[in-house]
């Protein structure tokens, strides 16, 4: 068998093997777990698409936040059924083409990354010019500006009291959908011949420049698919939650997301993956940390606001200590599985 | 608007200009010479409103001492910073340094939510600050007039330092170039503990001033004022401390007066310093007294 045929048929495989574990963990497990495997699945899109900005192409962003937030309130807009719209918007009505909106919730959650995309397209004019901490700065501006906008036009985010009652449409096979379709198209993307473009300008944009590339395209190309990602994660994690509101959006929600590409590995797609499950189930588990404990007898108080602590130190430690993270820019295969038998057999 | 109005608003501006002035220099001095945005810097400051808090609440020091414990004790956890997470990293890409710092920044926050709680807590100003002076139909808080003052003695005794002393000679060497600095003789990482050291009691002396201006303190005061001194540090041209200063009382100037004149967009205050960000990374990237950073290729 052909290398290509035989991974492409173990990749079938795997999703069919995926798709019948998320039927039976959906049978299965309470609530609880089928939620925190809901936002293992937003993470790792969240992560892939910042690894595709940060690790891929080089570019420092801190505007998750805000790709996220256009895509959880574009999406979550036109999901929301009219009457709950009526409900809760107090201070002022909701302007007139939104109100009566309505979309399926797969149209929604596409509209929401397409928004999030566009978003993207329009900011990365004025800031894709800058480099390094610069650039960083500035998509932190940008997402800053949003979280002020969406916390002042009243009559279209319902300002500071948010959205509630989104219905939650987002369930495993959505999210796991999504993700896996996230993973495929990253992966595809930074293997092809644009991949190798953005690795180059990562590498060393002026020798990239040099060799004739155009540099600002293939930049906001990255930048875009980006912003779209980021923003179907958004739109994911509105219906998941079912309520947002403009305090959601900070830089603390970047910060997780960063948190979780560092570990994964900068420029990896499997470290990616891995992290998101590991920081995702990390940040749960801490949860206990802020309730009371009690071992033989002794009751420790909880502490709150631990988790955030501990959550800190571990990003501290990983960069000081291990800042390749779990892969580096390792990538996982099937050729890995495969290689003691194929050795030498077959040309590459 | 009447005169006296703009007269208040006037001191309003120049006290959190000079609040904003203080703190942008700390970015400043370490972005010169390490190249890299001290994201922790806001929490020094907040920090420093902490300890002043607990130096006159808890341990009922007078104000003199409470106030030279906390920029000295502010001072130190500048320093400790610096040593644990940024001095292994030296030579690291830059931005891994970058990232440290936004740890640290979450850290020190969350650290301050559980030691300190999360609400916000009230602070009693000394006597001779509490009332209103009034000059005719002007009244303002002794503080716009304090505040300024102290930020002006406290700046021009760190341009001596800079300027005329040695331990300033060498802090300028090193923005130019750190290696050649090093050859010299000159003990590097000391000189940048130093700089640490001065930039985080200049902004541990704004958060104690910021603390009483809005008379409370409270684990995430520190973030914002960060942002937006770093905008000013930006603004001003980064690497200059006379930059800063300026850059500084801009801003201040900037907010106070945009919700003075036009109040229907007090809403959109936290994000005129990010707009005028932007604005000057595209315009003018060096900002208004910056020098030019060649690109090494």
């Amino acid at each position: 068998m052909k290398r290509t045929t035989r991974n492409a048929l173990c990749n079938l495989l795997l999703l069919a093997a995926g798709a019948a574990l998320l039927l039976w963990v959906d049978r299965t497990f309470d609530r609880y777990v089928v939620q925190v495997l809901n936002l293992i699945a937003i993470n790792t899109i969240l992560a892939l698409s910042l690894n595709l900005i940060y690790g891929f192409t080089g570019m420092f962003s801190l505007g998750h936040a805000g790709f996220m937030a256009v895509g959880a309130y574009v999406s979550s807009l036109l999901i929301l059924p009219q009457a709950q719209k009526q409900t809760i918007y107090i201070l002022k009505p909701l302007i007139w083409p939104l109100s009566v909106l309505q979309a399926p919730f797969f149209v929604a959650v596409l509209l929401g990354g397409l928004a999030a995309a566009l978003f993207a397209i329009l900011i990365s004019v004025p800031v894709l010019r800058l480099g390094g901490d610069y650039l960083g700065i500035a998509t932190l501006g940008f997402a800053e500006i949003i979280r002020v906008v969406a916390n002042n036009i009243v009559p279209i985010t319902n300002g500071a009291l948010g959205l509630k009652g989104i219905p939650s449409y987002a369930n495993l096979w959505w999210t796991y959908g999504w993700c896996a379709l996230a993973v495929i198209f990253i992966a595809r993307l930074v293997q092809s011949n644009t991949g190798n473009v953005l690795k180059a300008i990562r590498d060393d944009e002026v020798a990239a420049k040099a060799m004739g590339i155009d540099v600002f395209k293939y930049k906001v190309i990255s930048f875009t698919v980006g912003g779209f990602f980021a923003g179907i994660g958004g739109a994911l994690l509105a219906s998941l939650l079912t309520t947002i509101d403009p305090k959601m959006f900070t830089f603390m929600l970047t910060f997780n997301v960063l948190m979780i590409v560092v570990a994964g590995g900068l420029g990896s797609i499997t470290g990616s993956v891995l992290s998101g499950a590991v920081i995702t189930v990390l940040l749960e588990w801490l949860r206990f940390v802020e309730n009371p404990v009690t071992i033989g007898g002794f009751t420790i108080p909880g502490v709150p606001g631990m988790r955030m602590v501990v959550f800190s130190l571990a990003l501290l430690c990983i960069i000081l200590f291990r800042r390749e993270g779990i892969m580096g820019m390792r990538e996982w295969s099937w050729d890995m599985l495969f290689r003691g038998r194929t050795r030498g057999g077959e040309a590459r | 608007m009447s005169l006296a109005m703009f007269v208040q608003h006037f001191f309003n501006a120049l006290t959190l200009g000079s609040l904003y002035s203080l703190i942008a220099i700390g970015y400043t001095m370490v972005y010169g010479i390490l190249r890299l945005i001290n994201f922790a810097h806001g929490d020094i400051f907040m920090l420093g409103a902490y300890f002043v808090f607990f130096g006159t609440i808890a341990f009922k020091l007078p104000w003199l001492p409470a106030v030279l414990l906390a920029v000295a004790a502010s001072s130190f956890a500048g320093i400790l910073v610096d040593r644990i997470a940024y001095r292994p990293l030296r030579d690291a890409p830059r931005i891994s340094a970058l990232i440290s710092s936004i740890g640290v920044s979450f850290f020190i926050q969350n650290l301050a939510i559980v030691l300190f709680t999360g609400i916000p807590r009230p602070v009693q100003q000394p006597k001779i600050l509490t009332g209103i002076m009034q000059f005719g139909a002007v009244r303002i808080l002794p503080l716009t007039l304090v505040v300024p003052t102290i930020s002006f003695v406290l700046v021009l005794g760190l341009l001596w330092i800079v300027n005329k002393t040695k331990p300033g000679l060498a802090m300028r060497a090193i923005s130019k170039d750190i290696e050649t600095t090093r050859l010299m003789g000159v003990s590097v990482d000391k000189i940048i503990a130093l700089t640490f050291g001065l930039g985080s009691a200049l902004a541990a002396a704004s958060g104690i001033m910021w603390a009483l201006r809005y008379p409370q303190v409270h684990p995430l005061m520190g973030s914002f004022p960060g942002f937006k001194a770093f905008i000013a540090a930006v603004l001003g041209g980064i690497g200059s401390i006379q930059g800063a200063m300026v850059g500084g009382l801009l801003l201040g100037f900037i907010e106070i007066m945009i919700v003075a004149f036009l109040p229907a967009l007090s809403g959109y205050k936290d994000a005129f310093a990010f707009v005028l960000l932007i604005i000057i990374l595209l315009v003018k990237p060096t900002g208004l007294m910056g020098e030019k950073l060649e690109e090494k290729v």
